[in-house]
């Protein structure tokens, strides 16, 4: 047996952006095991419920992450709704989807150009996050904010965006179109980058379900799971079928992200045709006195938001159980066989989001 | 160069102008609804502290005996929800941000000399 060696990944990392520790034994240059260790980040915003009224907490529950925040704050709100039987206003419900594909496509823009920085394309990095730069510029005209939106709120939203804008919008995704099919051909077809990402960390789909791998990880293994099918939101009305792919390696997961972010400038311009008029939001009166869980699908995967209430202003729990919390064993699993210079290829192909997971 | 996919759109980017602006120089413009920070009008201030009870990070403070009102700017998320549930409509989003600071500074506004500042004033 050769000797083996301990070599520590993180939590301060290049290509890390957020901090996570993983211990990689190593057998000359091939990983045998990696130990896992979160921690670095914790803020104790579920303990912040005690503290905040309700209608407040969804401005904390936003922070739980910086790029996919007006997903949580949707699903906050959402499973508040529940709890108190809220219908929410459709022309609502179109604005929160409209909102959650700019932000999937925000979060999988900031993931490709962070995978580019990644395998040192630097180029292809600035490319990328350029286009990212106008979904920003659409985030902060409509709701004030370039990262953090506060305009989710319980019973609806906080401000309409006019059907002008919409036409807008819809205008400028469609040119932003035209120029991610330029990188695309460099991401799925480039040499130098397949070379990085083809046949590097394959996880079949046997062990994306036993794992319990949410998300683009999940479906790039095969699964064919995405929670929007259940027709929260808008979702219900508008026409799209789960992107996936069937090999399982940190290029599938790669060209799922892509086609992903093609499929949600498809929804924001079907909404955008399709939405109705009316109000944005409804009052609401009491408070919540029950429990509720709610499923979204963040851009990462599947996160649960459960709540429950003591029929007063504050509530008496609340859980965010977050992607990346999920796919976390699958990259504990992906890790050993593999070489050390594609660890950070595999740690990133999960796009891993610390910060939500420790909340 | 053939493998080379981006080639062409590096090319292409060597003869433009540069994506992003020469801030300072080129001053930003603000869009209608970005939230810079939070600017009150102690004259219709009416120290009800509605807005202090509000607040999801406790950044602001009122003080009904010295007519004050103050706020911490690096614990305020520009969340909006002060000026939402004002009932003086006194409180109003200003669109620039404040200015970086290596400390943490508390602005504090007294009704009777309008302004008295502690720390570095928003920009």
């Amino acid at each position: 047996m050769a000797k083996r060696t301990i070599i520590p990944f993180g939590p301060q990392h290049p290509v890390l952006p957020e901090p996570i520790h993983l211990d990689l034994v190593m057998e000359d240059e091939t990983v045998v095991e990696a130990i896992p260790s979160i921690g670095f980040i914790h803020r104790g915003l579920e303990k912040l419920v005690e503290k905040n009224e309700w209608p407040e907490m969804v401005y904390v529950i936003e922070r739980v992450c910086g790029i996919c925040s007006f997903g949580h704050g949707w699903g906050y709100c959402k499973t508040i709704e529940g709890n108190m039987g809220v219908e929410v206003p459709p022309r609502a419900e179109y604005l929160r989807t409209i909102w959650a594909e700019l932000g999937r496509i925000h979060s999988h823009l900031l993931w490709l150009g962070l995978t580019a920085d990644g395998f040192g394309f630097e180029s292809l990095f600035m490319h990328t996050w350029k286009i990212r730069e106008t979904i920003l510029d659409i985030f902060e005209e409509t709701t004030g904010g370039r990262v953090i939106f506060s305009i989710c709120k319980v019973g609806g939203v906080r401000k309409d965006i006019s059907n002008e804008k919409l036409s807008e919008i819809s205008e400028i995704i469609g040119n932003l179109k035209v120029e991610l099919s330029e990188l695309t051909d460099v991401f799925l077809n480039d040499v130098s980058v397949k070379n990085r990402l083809v046949g590097v960390g394959v996880m079949t789909k046997e062990e994306a379900v036993e794992f319990g791998a949410v998300g683009p990880t999940a479906r790039a293994s095969g699964v064919d799971n995405d929670v929007r099918r259940d027709g929260h939101g808008a979702y219900g009305e508008l026409s799209f079928v789960p992107i996936v792919e069937a090999e399982g390696d940190c290029y599938a997961r790669c060209k799922v992200r892509i086609r992903e972010i093609f499929q949600s400038m498809n929804l924001i311009r079907q909404a955008v045709k399709q939405i109705p008029c009316g109000a944005v939001s409804v009052v609401v009166k009491g408070n919540p006195s029950g429990e509720y869980v709610g499923r979204m699908e963040q851009p990462r995967g599947e996160a649960y938001y459960y709540s429950k209430g003591s029929g007063t202003k504050f509530l008496e729990r609340i859980r965010v159980r977050t992607p990346t919390a999920a796919n976390i064993p699958a990259l504990v699993h992906l890790l050993p066989g593999c070489d050390l210079a594609d660890v950070p290829m595999l740690v990133l192909t999960i796009d891993p989001c610390i910060s939500c997971t420790e909340r | 160069m053939a493998n080379l996919k981006i080639g062409r759109l590096i090319m292409r980017s060597l003869f433009k102008k540069p994506t992003t602006k020469m801030y300072p120089v080129v001053a930003p413009v603000w869009k209608e609804n970005t939230r810079g920070h939070i600017v009150v009008d102690m004259d219709a201030c009416i120290f009800c502290g509605i807005c202090a009870r509000k607040c999801p990070t406790d950044a602001i403070s009122v003080d009904r005996e010295t007519k004050s009102w103050a706020i911490q700017r690096m614990l305020c998320l520009q969340c909006g929800c002060c000026y939402e549930v004002c009932p003086a409509k006194c409180l109003a989003n200003a669109h620039d941000y404040t200015q970086p600071n290596a400390e943490k500074v508390t602005d504090e506004y007294t009704q009777s000399d309008k302004v008295s500042e502690s720390g570095s004033s928003p920009g």
